[in-house]
């Protein structure tokens, strides 16, 4: 049996119709209630670039904005988001492949290394910077302080915020929307 | 050519398909695959009475459950023992699925196979174990009273006892003018990459062929022991290590039970079959580190000078001993550190503990000797009340006495020899970028608000580079593009950006041209694996060995072409020219299609290679006698012995007097690796080294109670640092190039995390001027020390 | 780590959620932000057979702010109540616990009555409901009710709602003229559980010397341990408080246990380094206006 997951009582085996728009895209798969948001992007939607490193909320791999502000979709069930609008890490650099300010910036300051936790990190970015457009050195490092990184120690990704927050400052442009074609350099180049 | 690109801080070629989302982790792949899920003890100790699969078995969605008597016979035997030695007479290893018995908390008693994991859980949590519980052996001490053994046959729990003395120690010690003994003790941790470990296997039933992609540091080795467990031949069976979230050590473990049953289940069900594992599994069937206790003696003079050091300690390696001795020999000679010492004597028990097994994790015992040696100049400085950097300088081994060699034996069975260094100079710059000699004016000035800094350092030295040996093969397409590949995989280390480098430096062609594929077995079957700060050395010299070749085989069938010496040539912006003419010149893609005697003209290159093309002597084979058409070549780099990478680290720490909570100030690394490949990628593992070793000192350990129980399983009680955790840290390099290898490179994977623990408990003791002498430290353990040292003043 | 099988229900208005509620009672548990929940869930320690979900709610969405009091109610997220100035000027010491809930990510989607709920010793805003004399409004099908802080909160993980029942509002009182509050807490890294925490609240007569003082405790003890202090401070001037007295009976009343992260002897000496500090910071507060 499949129904709306808004309608009112779904038995546990029972899979239910998900909607919602990821990036942009309406997406919509059939789920059991206890379907968590990460495997509902992850395994139904394809979306992998959502990671899961914890499952029990402290790490941030899985961080995804749930209405433009960042959620862990390890918490969340998918039925309890049927219907909302969703930006994952796939939702942020241009068409055309060009970095987010953000991302390039994460690359500058060499704020990934193994890349797992990264797009947690950088779409947490997104929203604290959506929030605090003008942050100080203190408040990026608390803004971060949500997610775990095993490989940098930090430094390059607290360095990158500050990139960030600076440029976006200057182009007033909204942290958490998808980049436009040809806004940033496609990401390719090998320089220093 | 231009300017070189080795040394060059370049962005790394890995980030923008990371930053995007589009990185292939093993969990990334394979979503139509059956999901495992194992079932697991959670006893320390027990016997299995009997496995009841109850309701399991009507669980929508399960396939299969297997136990170890429905394992074939050869998945039956124990799993291998990586690294034998002589002194490890009473190895035991683990089996896929527990035989009868459990010898930790979260040992593999069950395997169930579902559609997916969410049905794979509710499968085994239906599985119902009787288990007949036995006392646990908790603590390396514990292990030692020999009061309950951990395996049957073994009363002592020891399974390895190792002693190495270089001159006469105790002679020494009794000797000296000054003598001090004292016991020290580091706690468990682990590597705890964010991404846990996972295997997706598939089978073509059509070819007969296994495709294994596996979260590993080691992808060459996990396909030989697949191969080897389900009686396949070499050619039938590819691993490849895809991105890896992080590897620290744990990755370097192999064959993990899962990585045989996963392929195993998959020919069996003739499905693809993955596991994933979670995160509450990695902390209890994932491997751990460090847990050492040392008691140690040392003889020293006026002058603070070691005469001679005696330390014996205790190694706790966990319910089985997979990997030998690694960790504990590489501690017992890499303690040793930066300083002469002529009289040292270093023994150790390697013991048996219900807990879980012990393999290395980044730094694989340097931590633990750094302590001892770094606490050991401390303690020696405190007894003459001298500066701790004059201490250290009087015991420094001098750049003119290297390369040194000490008498003993290292990790690899070869010669601890020293090969380059200058530790002075290490020292003069660490002292200037911490302000060493400025602090006694910053101590003071806090002390009048009430306020207690300290400040602390630590040196060490790492042998990086352990042999035997990794390859590289190094191809130019008749496209221009140049493929890379060696054995080893990645788990961040940026190898794509940095064996680029090297082989575009060699080959003097655009960085952008050169595509590096690592853990693939598909393109390169030879290699040992990813630890020991091993990967620029070994792949990168090899890479740089084969492009020479390459670049060889190019300037000589240019030379031909051209017909000009090839000492008048040079490679360079994707040609082959005459020196001082770079309008002569041939293109690199050309020369490679030229290298194949049959070249259908499918495009540019192919049709200006016929130009140059010189009629052949019709009495000689097109393939000359050691020749073969590409533009290719492989070579290896086998070094006689380690290098040796180094540096020292200082640390301020203000410690509030009043909640003992202890926040870094100023954080200093000089850090000497050789020639760097690229600066900003050996930033970035000093920095990642540092937080972990931040994470070593103050905040991560395994937590287990006197059952065996592992309580704190979760990153809420694990606490591995965030951000508002890890400090600044200045760097600064010091590059003493390795003659021991063509690019001069020593290993940096490693160095950042060795003396962060000893450096840290230097600061805290030198604020509170209590005796540091274990570590992790929390606040709870440094206010009772205080209040102990205060009680007893 | 994937959480077992339960029926869904996510009804749109209050009164079907209540009627869902009742018809399920024990069976039923209540989904709001989930961040303590679905952790539970996730490592299997909680197996309700049916969550009530009130994401897809039409209401339980309102910050009231009257002269007497701020009234929140269940969908309300930590974040959303930290980012209300209103709430957070009529209930400063509100605005200083939602700082130390979490981290921010976590604040987005919690609920600050689900966190009450949830009863977690220590945690924050538990203790902030009881320091202040606060209340919880529960809902029946058949009708509602009001429980003090103090006959709400039982337990560790453990608090009066009843089965049926649909926690739907906190309610905090607005302090006093010459009232200052503050929160200190010590973590092992930022945003986790406290050690020990300490919520402090301390009125002033009009000549400035503290007329009643208060504090709770989070960390150690079964629940928040609300202490008053009145008697040890009263007539204190506010800016020469002698609080030895006061760090005396605190830790007197506390009833801290072991763990892995710090001895019960630790946090009890840590309770009152935080009541401390809190005390002279919110007597600060008070006489500089009443503002946290």
């Amino acid at each position: 049996m499949t129904t709306n997951a808004t309608a009112t009582g779904i038995d546990a085996h029972d899979r239910v119709e998900v909607t919602v728009t990821v990036n942009g895209v309406p997406r919509s798969s059939q789920v059991q209630p206890r379907r968590l948001l990460s495997d509902f992007l992850r395994h139904d939607l394809r979306l992998t670039g959502t990671h899961v490193g914890c499952e029990h909320g402290v790490c941030g791999a899985c961080t995804v904005l749930l209405d433009g502000a960042p959620v862990r979709s390890c918490l969340t069930f998918a039925v309890s988001v049927d219907g909302h609008e969703l930006t994952t890490i796939e939702g942020l650099a241009a068409a055309d492949g060009g970095l987010h300010p953000v991302q390039q910036a994460f690359r500058d300051h060499h704020g990934l290394q193994c890349g797992f936790c990264t797009p947690g990190f950088v779409v947490s970015a997104c929203g604290f910077l959506a929030e605090h457009p003008d942050p100080d050195d203190e408040q990026i490092r608390e803004g971060m302080a949500g997610n775990l990184c095993r490989c940098t120690g930090y430094t390059g990704i607290l360095g990158a915020v500050r990139q960030a927050a600076d440029e976006l400052r200057a182009t007033g442009d909204d942290p958490r929307q998808r980049t436009r074609d040809g806004a940033t350099a496609s990401g390719e180049e090998v320089s220093s | 050519m231009t300017t070189s690109l080795l040394g060059a801080p370049v962005a790394r070629s890995e980030d923008p398909r990371l930053l995007r989302g589009e990185g292939r982790f093993v969990d990334d792949l394979g979503h139509d695959a059956f999901e495992v899920a194992v079932v697991r003890s959670p006893h320390a100790h027990a016997r299995i009475v009997d496995i009841d699969l109850g309701d399991a078995l009507e669980v929508d969605g399960l396939i299969s459950v297997y136990t170890f008597d429905d394992l074939p016979e050869r998945l039956r035997e124990p799993l291998p023992l990586l690294i034998p030695h002589p002194s490890l007479t009473a190895g035991r290893t683990q089996h896929v699925l527990a035989d009868g018995e459990v010898n930790h908390v979260g040992e593999a008693v069950a395997l169930v196979v579902a559609e997916d994991r969410y049905a794979a859980e509710d499968a085994a949590e239906r599985i119902m174990v009787d288990y007949d519980p036995l006392p646990a052996v908790v603590g390396p001490e514990r292990a030692l009273q020999a009061d309950q053994a951990v395996h049957d046959d073994i009363a002592d729990n020891v399974a390895a006892h190792l002693e190495q003395e270089i001159g006469d120690a105790r002679a020494a010690i009794a000797d000296a003018a000054h003598r001090l003994s004292f016991r020290l003790d580091i706690e468990r941790s682990a590597s705890t990459p964010m991404e846990t470990r996972g295997t997706y296997a598939r089978w073509d039933a059509d070819d007969q062929r296994l495709r294994l992609y596996s979260s590993t540091q080691a992808p060459t080795s996990v396909r030989a022991a697949v191969a080897a467990y389900l009686g396949l031949d070499l050619a039938q069976v590819e691993c490849i290590a895809p991105d890896i979230g992080g590897g620290f050590g744990v990755k370097i473990m192999h064959p993990w039970p899962e990585e045989i049953l996963v392929p195993w289940v998959a020919r069996e069900l003739g499905h693809d079959v993955k596991f994933t594992e979670d995160r509450r599994e990695h902390f209890v069937s994932a491997n751990h580190e460090r847990a050492q206790v040392h008691q140690v003696e040392v003889g020293f003079d006026d002058e603070g000078r070691v005469l001679g050091l005696d330390v014996e300690f205790v190694h706790d390696h966990g319910a089985y001993i997979p990997y030998g001795l690694i960790v504990p020999i590489i501690t017992s000679t890499q303690l040793i550190g930066p300083y002469k010492l002529e009289n040292y004597r270093v023994t150790f028990d390697s013991v048996y503990t219900n807990t879980t097994p012990v393999t290395p994790y980044r730094g694989a015992g340097r931590p633990q000797g750094c302590f001892v040696m770094e606490r050991t100049i401390d303690r020696i400085a405190a007894h003459l009340g001298r500066d701790r950097t004059e201490v250290r300088a009087a015991n420094f081994l001098q750049p003119e006495e290297l390369p040194y060699d000490f008498g003993l034996v290292f990790q690899d069975g070869r010669a601890y020899r020293y090969d380059s260094g200058d530790f002075p100079g290490s020292l003069s710059k660490l002292k200037e970028l911490i302000d060493w000699d400025g602090f006694a004016a910053r101590k003071a000035a806090a002390a009048a608000e009430g306020r207690l800094l300290g400040i602390g350092l630590a040196a060490y030295v790492e042998g990086t580079g352990v042999g035997p040996y990794e390859g590289g093969h190094v191809l130019v397409e008749p496209n221009g593009s140049v493929q890379v590949s060696t054995g080893l995989s990645s788990q961040g280390q940026g190898h794509q950006t940095a064996f680029a480098q090297i082989a575009a430096e060699e080959l003097g062609v655009d960085l952008a041209d050169v595509k590096v594929v690592t853990g693939d077995t598909r393109r390169f079957p030879y290699a040992v694996g990813t630890f020991a700060s091993r990967a620029a050395v070994m792949s990168g010299n090899a890479i740089h060995l084969a492009a020479r070749k390459v670049r060889e085989k190019a300037l000589r069938i240019a030379s031909e072409a051209l017909e000009v010496d090839a000492e008048d040539l040079e490679l360079a912006d994707g040609k082959v020219r005459v020196k001082g003419s770079p309008d002569t010149s041939i293109d690199l893609n050309v020369v490679a299609t030229m290298s194949n005697p049959l070249r259908y003209a499918f495009d540019e290159a192919a049709r200006i290679a016929t130009q140059f093309t010189q009629p052949g002597d019709p009495n000689a084979p097109p393939v000359a006698e050691g020749e073969a058409p590409g533009l290719e070549a492989t070579d290896y780099y086998s070094p006689i012995h380690s290098t040796f990478a180094n540096g020292m680290h200082a640390v301020e720490v203000e410690v509030d007097p009043d909640t003992s909570d202890v926040r870094i100030g100023r954080y200093a690394v000089v850090h000497d690796c050789g020639t760097l490949v690229n600066p900003r990628i050996v930033e970035g593992q000093i920095f990642g080294g540092v937080a972990q070793g931040v994470g070593g000192a103050l905040y991560e350990r395994m937590a287990y109670d006197e059952h065996g129980q592992l309580q704190n399983a979760s990153f809420m009680d694990f606490l591995m640092p965030y951000a508002t955790e890890v400090p600044r840290v200045d760097v600064d390099h010091l590059e003493t190039p390795s003659p021991l290898n063509p690019l001069g490179i020593k290993g940096a994977g490693e160095a950042g995390v060795i003396p962060g623990a000893a450096a840290i408990a230097a600061a805290i003791e030198d604020a509170t001027g209590v005796v540091i002498d274990a570590m992790p430290i929390s606040p709870s353990q440094l206010h009772a020390r205080r209040l102990d040292a205060a009680s007893t003043t | 780590m994937k959480p077992p099988a339960f029926a869904y229900h996510a009804p749109r208005t209050t009164d079907e959620a209540l009627a869902t509620l009742g018809e399920l009672g024990d069976d039923a548990k209540v989904l709001a932000g989930g961040q303590s929940l679905v952790p539970l869930l996730n490592m299997r320690l909680a197996a309700p057979a049916a969550l009530v979900d009130l994401a897809h709610l039409d209401g339980l969405d309102a910050i009231e702010v009257s002269d007497d009091r701020v009234r929140v109610e269940a969908r309300v997220t930590h974040e959303r109540l930290r980012r209300h100035p209103a709430a957070t000027d009529a209930v400063p010491l509100l605005r200083e616990a939602l700082d130390w809930v979490a981290h921010p990510v976590i604040r987005n989607r919690g609920t600050a009555l689900g966190s009450i709920v949830h009863a977690d010793p220590a945690a924050e805003l538990p203790a902030v409901l009881s320091l202040l004399g606060g209340q919880v409004e529960l809902a029946t099908s058949g009708g509602t009710r009001t429980a003090a802080a103090d006959d709400y909160l039982l337990g560790p993980l453990e608090s009066d709602t009843r089965p049926g029942e649909l926690a739907t509002a906190l309610v905090l009182p607005r302090p006093g003229v010459r009232t200052g509050a503050a929160f200190d807490e010590l973590s092992r890294r930022h945003g986790d559980y406290a050690l020990a925490g300490v919520a402090v609240t301390v009125t002033l007569d009009a000549d400035l010397a503290v007329a009643t003082a208060r504090a709770a405790f989070i960390g150690v003890g079964a629940t928040p341990v609300r202490v008053d202090l009145t008697d040890s401070l009263s007539g204190q001037a506010h800016d020469a408080l002698a609080p030895a007295d006061a760090v005396g009976l605190a830790r007197d009343v506390i009833e801290p246990t072991d763990d892995i992260h710090a001895t019960a002897d630790y946090r009890r000496h840590l309770a009152g380094v935080l009541l401390e500090r809190a005390l002279t910071t919110a007597a600060g507060r008070a006489a500089a206006g009443g503002t946290a």
